[in-house]
């Protein structure tokens, strides 16, 4: 299947200006990992996952598990452009009873599918739910995105191993392989290495692609929506920060709002 | 209740519940490889299609049941109450907090498992799982109530913890008497107005037993199975409370955190009376035979005694 890849570059570059617009208006908030994953997620929502907008409970839906729930911003940026949430609802990010908590929350907010917010469980989760898609004889599929840093947890590689043993051809995961977990560098902390060889022997098939070029992106959330010889991993090289110049790449915006003088330069840079 | 005979010990109850909610599809068994021990093993032998096996891996089998459970399933796993604590934050964060009906067993609890040792003796599981919100926290006295809690789980609307023991302990149920039981709902085994013995699991048998021993000595007490620790039954502690006007709680589970301590805070808003304990005080356990460590651990018979003429002594003072 082709896409326009056009479309998609412009809905990122808006997703990007509401993810600064609501941690900013939080004053505070994970810029970082949201801006890093947003391509990939745009790409996912975009070309990937079967849902129906107008009821996002459809039971047969695709499942997206968004385990690093710190991006939520960027979760929270795609419900937007997609009209489930409204500008009043992002603007309120992070403040008291809003549909916006400050990691994802299936019981705040219509169209997410798992409560995150403590890092390695979400593989495990989209496991659950890949086994009932197979019990069901459903054709739903199972995605599941985590951070690079999250393969520490013990817990992910628990789920991989068992993923790998039950077959579970309709469960896919994209690791947002950004290099920057919340204290430092990846490889300051405690390098993981390579993830995609990781994933590769406890029995996943594996891709790697730049996660800010939606061709590829696009190209390899098709591969994974179409290989049913097991679970698939899809490893996106990215950058932490991706499209704030002075956020890229950079350890202290893992989980830090802007000043006022850069989300000025922020919304600038994103025109 | 009528008399007391040997029977299974609860985790065989839960393995026979298990058997009986086999009748809905959307119930599925997950497992970490002590399915022979918690019992799962024979809804599994039956419907392998619908168990799944997990390997020695308790916080991923938490989670995906978690999952399944998001997906129409309702789901029942299982290990020893130890290795249920592994996953703590799993269940608090993944199953709990989401709002998913997840039904964790956790079996082997308490020092009666015996001889393999403090390690595998958990005193605190009915404490930790107490705490967290919307949990049901269920410990059955015998096989007979452990089959027919496990079975009301299933419409529960909350996730729900149940602890079941290894080892076999006298009956306390006929199997009529065990169908009238209610989550949520103390059950009173025998009526006595001197005091109370809140109890849960292993020693309800043993309040029971001590119950007579008081009978001989003019003493008449009341003797609660507690199942539920949460939520407790405040009704029926509240007549109690007016009969009795003391307390005594008897539980297979450190005295910090469990039943005794949810009678007592209860009490100290609501009714505040002399309350006594009976249970583990603050250690751990060690290899032995279940009665070797109860005796060890001051929780038998004569213990309960000891307990019911002290709470006695300190009602009179009060009064």
């Amino acid at each position: 299947m082709s896409y326009q890849i056009e479309p998609l570059a412009i809905m990122a570059k808006e997703c990007r200006k509401d993810i600064i617009e609501m941690i900013y208006s939080a004053k505070s908030g994970h810029p970082g990992g949201s801006l890093s994953a947003i391509d990939v997620l745009v790409g996912l929502y975009q070309t990937a996952l079967n849902y129906r907008l107008e009821d996002m409970n459809w039971r047969d839906r695709d499942r997206f598990i968004m385990s690093k729930g710190h991006a939520s911003p960027a979760i929270y940026s795609i419900l937007h452009q997609l009209d489930i949430i409204s500008k009043e609802d992002i603007l309120s990010f992070r403040r008291l009873g809003s549909v916006c908590q400050g990691h994802v929350d299936m019981k705040w907010t219509d169209g997410v599918d798992f409560s995150a917010g403590s890092l390695g469980m979400g593989l495990s989760f989209g496991l659950g739910c890949a086994l009932a898609a197979k019990m069901d004889k459903s054709k739903r599929k199972i995605w599941v995105m985590i951070g690079d840093g999250e393969t520490q947890e013990g817990q992910i590689w628990e789920a991989a191993m068992a993923a790998s043993y039950h077959s579970t051809e309709n469960l896919n995961i994209i690791v947002d392989r950004n290099r920057i977990q919340n204290d430092d560098f990846v490889g300051n902390q405690m390098e993981i290495g390579n993830i995609g060889k990781k994933f590769e022997s406890f029995g996943w098939n594996i891709r790697e692609i730049d996660g800010h070029n939606m061709e590829e992106i696009v190209d390899a959330l098709d591969w994974a929506k179409n290989d049913n010889s097991g679970p698939s991993a899809i490893i996106a090289q990215t950058i932490k920060g991706k499209g704030v110049s002075f956020m890229e790449n950079n350890p202290s915006f893992h989980g830090k709002s802007p000043t006022d003088e850069e989300f000025k330069l922020a919304m600038e840079e994103l025109g | 209740m009528s008399g007391i005979s040997t029977g299974g010990a609860s985790r065989d109850g839960y393995g026979k519940g298990l058997l009986r909610l086999a009748e809905d599809s959307r119930v599925v068994v997950l497992e970490a490889d002590l399915g022979k021990s918690t019992k799962s093993h024979h809804f599994r032998e039956k419907f392998p299609d619908r168990t799944v096996s997990l390997g020695i891996a308790e916080q991923n089998m938490m989670i995906v049941a978690a999952g399944m459970a998001s997906s129409g399933k309702i789901p029942y796993a299982s290990t020893f109450a130890i290795f249920t604590e592994r996953a703590f934050e799993q269940i608090r964060n993944g199953i709990a907090r989401a709002g998913l009906n997840v039904h964790i067993c956790g079996s082997h609890g308490g020092i009666h498992t015996g001889s393999d040792g403090s390690s595998a003796q958990s005193i605190e599981d009915l404490g930790i799982y107490r705490t967290i919100p919307n949990m049901t926290v269920i410990h059955p006295c015998d096989d007979l109530s452990a089959e027919e809690l496990t079975v009301l789980t299933k419409d529960l609307n909350t996730p729900s913890y149940m602890r079941t023991v290894r080892n076999k302990v006298p009956r306390i149920y006929t199997p009529d008497d065990a169908k009238k039981l209610k989550i949520g709902k103390g059950s009173l085994i025998r009526e006595g107005s001197d005091t109370a013995i809140i109890a849960c699991g292993i020693m309800v048998g043993i309040a029971h037993e001590a119950s007579k021993i008081l009978q001989a000595d003019g003493i008449f007490a009341s003797v609660v199975d507690m199942h539920t620790i949460k939520p407790l039954d405040n009704e029926l502690l509240r007549e109690l409370a007016e009969i009795c006007g003391c307390f005594v709680t008897a539980e297979d589970h450190s005295i910090i955190g469990g039943l005794g301590s949810a009678v007592s805070e209860w009490a100290s808003e609501e009714f505040p009376l002399p309350i006594e304990k009976i249970g583990v005080k603050d250690r751990f356990g060690e290899s032995g035979e279940s009665n070797e460590l109860l005796e060890q651990m001051d929780m038998m018979e004569d213990n309960i005694v000891q307990a019911v003429k002290k709470v006695l002594r300190r009602k009179k003072m009060q009064s």
